[in-house]
């Protein structure tokens, strides 16, 4: 028996088993069933996003069959040229990145005042602050649709992507606030303290030493922002009914509507609507996780 | 609402719970910790996002309750006119059946998910930490692939998996002998239409649990469990003594977020099927936004969204207690 190698380190679970009478079948049970259940889980979570791209690329002949067919063998981007071709499309995409980015940027300078506060000063109210934002942060705008709708209306701002801007940033900025808050932190005050002993004011220290260090943070924080506003459904849904100014999202819920069923087009919609934050999201993903278990939240 | 922030509990992420509450006083707020600033420069910082949040967030709700005190349909909404109704849309919605069937069934589809999302979630993240790098990679992708869904493509695929005709699953179940299944229409009743929302939400929420808490399980420092091993404990046992607690207060701040989330999901459940067939799938913001919206009863949905957002609020107040908690050890 050879078998040296644990899955992990620590807790052994060989021991636990080693009382049955055939060890060396127990061992080896015990290195394959974590790797096995591994293997099903990842085709479990896998497999629904494999499908989209696997329908997206399918000619119509594979899709509407009575077998599935499970590879694209001739595959094709005409589905992709039909969504692209909806009308509206390019609008459509024009005003979510637009909103999407205007409402990341703006509550990303918003926030960095609030979050070098209350990371670095203590003064009276502070916990209050920290814990409106906590409220804020799960505030439940799916219920308030009403209530914004009439006051947007009443502004005479139906059908702008002004508003939806603005409320896109507040919906992000809590925690925005919340995880540069943690990265400030994180940032040694020391460093900001030589930097004013050399002759920097506090702004100048802000800008020439905190901010660039705080750059990966940023990126991260941005990346729950980016994945709210862009997926935000409930507002635009009543806010925006003219066509022009409508986003992403709304159209990718009404596209089946709009091409029956049509399953390759829809797929390749869904695709095209969902690979921009698949990418951002595999590309910060160490540091977004670093930066969600400190703010507990989620995009 | 009234949260308890001054009984500062022990540090959560280094050791486990010793001190009893209200023992420690604040670690910053200690002789020899930060200096106390002084002075508005703190306030003018936060002012942005202090009057931004007031403004477009705290209007809102403001107005969200003016209108539940108001007869508001589409006639009153055409005219701009105001019509003050007490407390009738409380009264009507209180006392009516629907409201409370909805409220249960929110309840319930809530603890269900929360459940099975902890489950899963938290023997996904154990098995995370089992696993070689090369595996753990592999499914920590899977994870991040299904977590950075949008919610809306997924349930756009999750409607195209669950499709009548030519839909996978219906594929699949006729394969494996479940015949009756070929042409199953899973939008078409109460329970397979909540089945099907449930697996996407599980879908999409099990990785955030799992990452996080295989996250945590890399912070439980190896020699508690040399410890344990030396008193002779079995894996079992080091378990029970060791990853378990350490890991309670990580579990306990997730399902209170979970539970939170769960109660105001919204785009799964309306985009899948608008809470139908028959309204049978309307949870407590589905009807708000069905009633009030969809029906035009504006001052009905508006007090249906308040009676939401205090259960909201009561729920958080749990959350934001042990979310504090954490606050305080990460000085």
């Amino acid at each position: 028996m050879t078998a040296t190698a644990t899955p992990v380190g620590r807790p052994r679970p060989v021991r636990a088993v080693s009382r049955r009478p055939r060890r060396g079948r127990a061992r080896v049970w015990a290195r394959v069933w974590p790797n096995a259940t591994a293997l099903v889980l990842f085709a479990g979570f896998v497999f629904p996003v494999y499908w989209m791209f696997n329908t997206a690329f399918k000619p119509n002949s594979d899709i509407v069959t009575d077998t599935p067919v499970w590879f694209p063998s001739r595959p094709t981007l005409d589905h992709f040229a039909t969504a692209v071709r909806a009308e509206n499309f390019l609008t459509l995409v024009r005003n979510s990145v637009t909103v999407t980015l205007l409402a990341v940027v703006l509550a990303l300078l918003i926030a960095l005042f609030a979050a070098f506060a209350l990371a670095r000063m203590r003064f009276a109210g502070r916990k209050s602050i920290i814990l409106t934002f906590m409220v804020a942060q799960m505030a439940p705008w799916e219920v308030m649709v009403i209530a914004i709708y009439m006051t947007v209306r009443d502004a005479d701002m139906l059908n702008s992507l002004v508003p939806l801007t603005l409320f896109y940033t507040v919906m992000v900025l809590p925690l925005t606030v919340l995880t540069l808050r943690g990265y400030v932190a994180a940032v040694p005050k020391e460093l900001e303290e030589s930097a004013m002993v050399d002759g920097c004011g506090r702004t100048q220290a802000f800008r020439r030493v905190i901010f660039p260090l705080l750059a990966p943070g940023v990126m991260a924080t941005s990346l729950f922002g980016f994945i709210t506003a862009w997926n935000e459904f409930p507002m635009v849904l009543i806010l925006n009914k003219d066509a022009q100014s409508q986003t992403l999202p709304l159209w990718l819920s009404g596209f089946q509507t709009a091409f029956g069923d049509d399953w390759g087009a829809t797929m390749a919609a869904a695709s095209l609507f969902a690979v921009p934050i698949l990418l951002l999201f595999l590309y910060l993903q160490r540091k977004a996780v670093s930066g969600l278990t400190s703010g507990a939240v989620k995009g | 609402m009234s949260v308890q922030t001054d009984d500062a509990p022990p540090p959560v992420r280094s050791t486990p719970r010793t001190t009893p509450p209200g023992t420690r006083p604040y670690a910053d707020d200690r002789p020899g910790g930060p200096k106390q600033t002084t002075g508005r420069l703190p306030y003018l910082l936060l002012l942005p996002a202090l009057a931004a949040t007031a403004v477009l967030l705290g209007w809102p709700l403001v107005m969200n309750g003016l209108l539940s005190f108001q007869n508001l349909n589409m006639t009153q909404l055409i005219q701009h006119v105001t019509d003050w109704a007490g407390t009738d849309n409380y009264r009507a919605t209180l006392g009516s059946e629907d409201f409370w069937r909805v409220t249960l069934r929110s309840v319930l589809f809530t603890a269900v998910n929360v459940a099975v999302i902890m489950l899963f979630g938290t023997l996904t993240g154990l098995l995370l930490a089992r696993l070689g790098p090369r595996m753990r990679l592999l499914l920590s992708s899977g994870l991040v692939l299904a977590w950075a869904m949008p919610v809306i493509a997924a349930t756009t695929v999750y409607q195209w998996l669950f499709a009548q005709r030519f839909g996978v699953v219906n594929w699949v179940l006729d394969a494996v002998g479940i015949h009756s299944m070929a042409g199953f229409n899973w939008t078409g009743g109460q329970i397979p239409t909540f089945f099907v929302i449930s697996l996407l939400i599980v879908w999409t929420s099990v990785p955030f649990v799992a990452i996080n808490l295989y996250a945590a399980t890399t912070t439980i420092p190896k020699e508690l469990y040399e410890a344990a091993a030396l008193d002779g404990a079995s894996a079992r046992q080091s378990f029970a003594t060791v990853t378990l607690p350490f890991l309670r207060p990580f579990l306990l701040v997730m399902t209170f977020l979970e539970v939170i989330w769960i109660f105001k999901a919204f785009p799964h459940i309306f985009a899948i099927n608008e809470g139908g067939p028959d309204r049978l799938t309307e949870t407590l913001p589905v009807y708000a936004f069905v009633e009030g919206v969809g029906n035009q009863h504006y001052g009905t949905g508006a007090a249906i969204s308040v009676l939401t957002i205090v259960i909201l609020l009561g729920l958080m107040s749990y959350y934001l207690r042990a979310a504090m908690r954490q606050e305080e050890d990460e000085k």
